[in-house]
Order: structure tokens, then sequence, then C-alpha cells
């Protein structure tokens, strides 16, 4: 009876407000409704669709206290030019109180090229850090204890590699792997649909990741061993529901492929993690991050039966948008990161990267760094919003758009089910070209401006060019070249041989766990190049469908 | 009937970052060009071969990973080798302005940097090439 009260009342507003809009008409395009009441979340039910944090369906949080206890971690993906200079950032950044690492590589890493391949040629040190063999990864983590720090790896392709040479540094350190703590990104279908660090074609690239998931599970016990990604499909151009919904499609063929191989669903899914965007609409990100844990939770429990409760929660890394950073009046993205942090936060999130003013220019500086951390810690210690859990909790707007988000979700899980799960999805090109899709609409929206851009399509300014920006020296990629003819000359280049004979055979055999024998390799000195050769002999390339 | 205006719409290096290029390649086409994209990874011995043999009035690169200023001006220069001296060459993505000047001096003809409307670089391209 109160509802048809209340249901009145909204009917009467709505006219009221309806009549008037001829004097005071509203915004264009605005996405949402005007209104949220009851009336938009009528038979909503507290326990089953939000319940207690920490408990499934983790609406509200993976934690019971959240931020209460512990902030997030304050993770600040760095890394640029050789492994000494991205040290000496490493150690500037622990001493600034970030609380974990975040490794960027060069692409050449990325794409398992060394920095003396052809296919590197300008591109060393350029996007991150060059890691050519097991001594570069020595100098990069020199003086920074393995045992204590948490460690994210942003490499997918040659995970399994990055990761042993990781082993092999924390064992000379004296650190046993079950004492290591990170993530490796893992995650090789964005990479197809969305971000184009791809090397393998996707079965044996599943094979290398359900290696990993094995491996780790027995070995390195606290090791997020993939951190299932959306925040690159978001980067691309997709919209907050289809970067969880493909993200989580994503997630759906890793768990089938490490079942399929034999194992059992609650000894890998509780080191199975995401990785979100914090884009620009505060609210609808606090939405999205409440909607992926939901439908996470219900994907695990119901459709693999995992039992533990650790299988089912979505723990999730958030990185600020790097798109929606303007190299336009470059200060205004400190106020965007801020926005963006708040939403990261009051959607629960585990640990954040924050972007740096000057990144729509360049790597950003030091100076810009601090500001990007600092942002995260003001959030923290001065804003409140860590103070509560899930503080948007209840809001008839935040219900309302997590189930709307939830449903939009689900649409599209089943459509790629449909089409046989995210692998041929991706192969046949439709998610990317619903990527595409809305990146263009995007575009258009805000040449048209039905969408503005502060500095960029309004609020203009004559600018000068924006000067200190960071840049990487020319001759990092010579000073890696030299490197490695002086490895290649101390090394033991027999048992690197040997080495990679064996794991050439094993690569042939697909019921052999690759992790034991790419470990071997990295221990000889093998280099990055040499061990993903192998690996590219007997597995080829992955073409890319032309989806434009 | 006119022949319509072809671009080559190319991702030279390593990088991965194909919104750009994809979003500006949609919007060529949806301007009247005829657009032919390359996709990612292309080496400069690539993308020349694909201008020649698509006999293409211009190409558009995309590099968002900062190696622009060694790839950009070799693809300029192999493109001359080859006699291809009137094709108009652009270039888009992350790069400071101060590399602006040298690509610029490198025959690269303009440098369309983030925040670009799709209408500057038709615009761009109608009143070069004739």
């Amino acid at each position: 009876m109160a509802n048809e009260s209340l249901k009145a009342k909204v009917a009467a507003y709505t006219e009221k407000v309806e009549k008037s809009l001829v004097k005071n008409p509203e915004r264009k395009n605005l996405a949402h409704n005007r209104l949220y009441t009851p009336l938009d979340i009528e038979g909503f039910d507290y326990e089953s669709e939000l319940g207690i944090p920490g408990e499934y369906p983790f609406t509200r949080g993976v934690q019971p206290t959240m931020y209460r206890g512990r902030f997030w971690t304050m993770r600040m993906y760095a890394g640029f030019s050789t492994a000494e200079e991205s040290n000496k950032r490493y150690r500037y950044l622990i001493e600034s109180g970030a609380t974990g690492l975040s490794c960027a590589f060069d692409l050449p890493t990325q794409i398992g090229y060394d920095s003396d391949h052809a296919m590197s040629e300008g591109e060393v040190g350029k996007v991150g850090v060059a890691i050519d063999s097991l001594a570069d990864m020595e100098i990069l983590f020199d003086q920074i204890d393995l045992g204590k720090v948490s460690t994210s790896m942003t490499i997918n392709a040659p995970a399994s590699v990055l990761l042993a040479m990781y082993i092999a540094v924390a064992e000379k350190q004296g650190v046993t792997p079950d004492k290591l703590n990170g993530t490796i990104q893992n995650d090789v279908l964005k990479e197809y649909a969305a971000r184009g660090t791809y090397i393998f074609p996707p079965k044996p690239s599943m094979r290398l990741i359900t290696n990993i998931f094995e491996y780790c599970s027995k070995n390195v016990a606290n090791w997020n061993t993939i951190s299932i990604s959306g925040y690159h499909i978001r980067e691309a151009g997709s919209t907050a529901s289809q970067e969880i919904a493909f993200t989580i499609a994503d997630g759906i063929a890793y768990v089938e492929a490490a079942i399929k191989a034999g194992m059992d669903v609650d000894d890998f899914a509780g080191r199975l993690s995401f990785f979100w965007n914090a884009h620009n609409n505060v609210l609808e990100e606090v939405a999205k991050f409440r909607a992926s844990r939901r439908v996470w939770a219900k994907v695990m429990r119901e459709r693999f039966k995992a039992q533990k409760p650790k299988s089912w929660m979505l723990r999730v890394h958030t990185q600020t948008a790097g798109s929606m950073l303007t190299a336009q009046q470059p200060e205004n993205n400190i106020v965007r990161v801020a926005l963006q942090t708040a939403a990261a936060v009051l959607g629960g999130t585990q640990s954040l990267h924050t972007n740096s003013k000057d990144e729509a220019l360049a790597l950003p500086t030091e100076d810009s760094v601090r500001v990007a951390l600092r942002t995260q810690q003001i959030v923290a210690y001065e804003s409140g919003l860590a103070d509560v859990v899930d503080p948007l909790g209840g809001s008839y707007y935040i219900e309302a758009l997590t189930d709307k988000i939830e449903a939009e979700a689900w649409e599209y899980i089943k459509k790629i089910d449909e089409i046989g799960g995210a692998v041929v999805a991706i192969e046949q090109g439709y998610i990317q070209r619903e990527i595409q899709e809305s990146a263009y609409k995007w575009q258009m929206e805000v040449e048209n401006k039905q969408r503005i851009i502060v500095g960029v399509n309004q609020f203009q300014i004559q600018e000068k060019p924006v000067e200190g920006l960071l840049r990487v020296d020319a001759s990092v990629g010579e000073f890696q070249r030299k490197k490695l003819v002086d490895l290649r000359a101390r090394r033991d280049n027999a048992a690197v041989e040997k080495a990679l004979a064996a794991l050439e055979a094993a690569c042939k055999d697909e019921h052999i766990n690759l992790m034991p024998l790419i470990l071997d390799a990295v221990k000889t000195y093998a280099t990055l190049g040499e061990i993903c050769g192998v690996m590219r002999k007997v597995f080829g390339e992955y073409q890319a469908p032309a989806t434009l | 009937m006119e022949k319509r205006i072809r671009i080559l719409v190319a991702k030279p290096g390593l990088d991965g970052h194909d919104r750009g290029a994809k979003v500006v390649a949609r919007a060529l086409r949806d301007a009247g060009f005829e657009v032919i994209y390359t996709g990612l990874r292309q080496t400069p011995e690539q993308i020349i071969e694909a201008s020649l043999s698509e006999d293409v009035n211009v190409v558009a690169l995309s590099l968002l990973s900062g190696a622009h200023n060694t790839l950009f001006p070799k693809i300029v220069a192999m493109l001359k080798e080859k006699g291809m001296n009137d094709v108009l060459v652009i270039g888009g993505g992350v790069i400071p302005d101060a590399d602006i000047p040298f690509l610029k001096e490198n025959g690269v003809s303009e440098v369309f940097t983030p925040g670009t409307p799709t209408a500057n670089i038709i615009d761009f391209i109608k009143a070069k090439v004739k």
C-alpha cells in the first residue's frame, strides 16, 4: 500500500517536471533516470543481493571490515629504460610510502624479443623496463627484499618466463617461493581482444596459463597467478558493462581450461584476481565494481560449483583510466584522477594505481608520480571515504545501477556462451567489434559535443608546450645490446643449449608442465628471447583477425 | 568517376594501442576515403609493401609507445627510396610537442596528438591530396 502512495507521488512529480521541461529543459544525453526511489529497486532483497561484507555474493566487498583495518595496496605501476634506472624508481617509491611494486616492461620484453632483435628497434626501454635475462632481473630487484614486498608484473604472453626469473632472484636472496607475494597479469585473452601483446595462438597460450596455475598452487601458493583484466578492454573503448562482461567471460574460459586440464576448481580459484578500470563516471564505476563481484561469485558457486568462499571472491586491482587523461591542460588530470580514485575506493578495490597528470604526453616524472600517490593517500587518510564498508550501499540509484550493469553483463556472457566461449568470440572478432563500436560512439559524442571533456572540446585555452617531460635516453637500446653480448660471452652456453633443448622437447608434449623447464632455462641465463624463441618455434604465432 | 583517395592506416612497432588507429580509420572511411588498416606490429618493410601494393595516397602512422622518432623517419625514407615521393605521411599518438619539429623535418607532414577531432585529420587530407 505504501508503494501505491509512493507510485502516485512519483507519477505526479514526473508529470509536473515534464511540463516544466518546455521552459526549463534538462541537459541532453543523460544516461540515467532523473530520480531513483524505492520503486526502482522493487523486489530488492537485502540478504540475497547485498548480504554481509566478506560473504557471498560479496556485493559489499570481499573483506568483512574493508579499509578500517588496512587500506588498499597503493601500488604504482612503474618501469622504464634499464633495470638499473627502474630499480632506482622502485626504491624511491618504497621510500615514498608505496606499499607494493608494479613492474612495467618494455614492449620487446612483453612480446618475447631480446633488445637486440630487429623487431625491438626503437622500442627498448620505452614503455617499461627492458629485461633480457635473469641478470637484468637481479639488477631490477637489487636491495629490494622479495620476502617483504609484493610485486605485480604486467606481463602476459611470457608471464611464465618472468615469473621464473622472479623466483630465481628470490632464491638468490634466500627467499623460498612459498614466501613470495605478487601477481602476474598472465591474461592473454584480453591481449587478443584489446591490448595487443600476444605471441602464441590461443591453445598453447591457455596451456601455459594452466601450467602456471598448477605450478603455483603447489610451489608459490600466495601468488596471484592471473589478473583477468578489464582495464585494457575499457581503455580500448568499451562501456562499463562490457568491461566486466568480457573480462568475466575470459575468466570463465580460464577456469574451464584449468578444469579441463584436470585441476580441482578450489585448488586454483582463490588465486585468480581481476583488474578494473576506474573511469570518469564515479557512481557508475562504483556500481560496476559491486556488480562484478556479484556476477563472479555466482559464476564460481553456481556454474563451477566451487566450494571454498575464497574461490567465489572477485579480488581486484584498479588503475585510473589512462585514456581519460587529456594532453590539454594536464593539471586538470590531477582532479580527474582524484575522482577516479574515489570511485575505486567506494567500489571496494584491493589495490590501486593512480595515473600521473603528464601521462597523456609521456611517461611520468618523479614529481608527478608523487602527486598521484599523494592523491591516494589523501583519499585514504583525509576524505573519510575509506572509513565505512560500502558506504553507498542502499542508495536507490546505486542499487538500481548495480542491478542494471549486472543484467547487461549476464546478457553479454550468455551471448558469448552461445558463440562458444570467449576464445571463439575473440577468434571471430566479436568482442573486438563490440569494443570498437563503443569506442567510435564515444569519439563521435565528443566531436559532436554531446560529451564534454574539459579543456578538449570546451574551456580550451591557448597552451604552451609542456616542459620537463620524462625522456627515455635513446642509448638504452645500445646499453642493453652490449649487456647481451657480454652475457652470451660469460655464461655457460652448453648449459643454455641443453636447457633450451629440454624445453623444446617438453613444448611438444602437452602433458608436461613447462614451468620447471622454464625455470631451469632461466637459471642458465638463457635470454627471454631465446626461451620465447623456442616456444615460438613449436607453438607458432597468433594471427589476429581483421576486424575493421 | 573520380578516383577516391586511398589511405593506409598503419601501426608500426610493437605498440598494441589501436583504439585511436581504428577510430581514425573508421572516421576516414565514413568521410568517403578508401581505407586499408594494417593491423598491429608492422615492420617498416611491411608498411612500404602495403603502401605500394595498395597504391595509396596517404600513409597514416599511429604509435603510442615512444618509438616514433626512430620509426616514422625510417618509413618516410623507405617510401622515398621506392619512389613514393608524393605519398602524404601523417602521424598520430602520444607524441610530445618537442618531437614534432624533428618529425616534420623528416618528412612527416603533420602530427595529430591526443584530443584531435577526426574532422581535423579529414580536412588536412582533403587540403593536401588533390
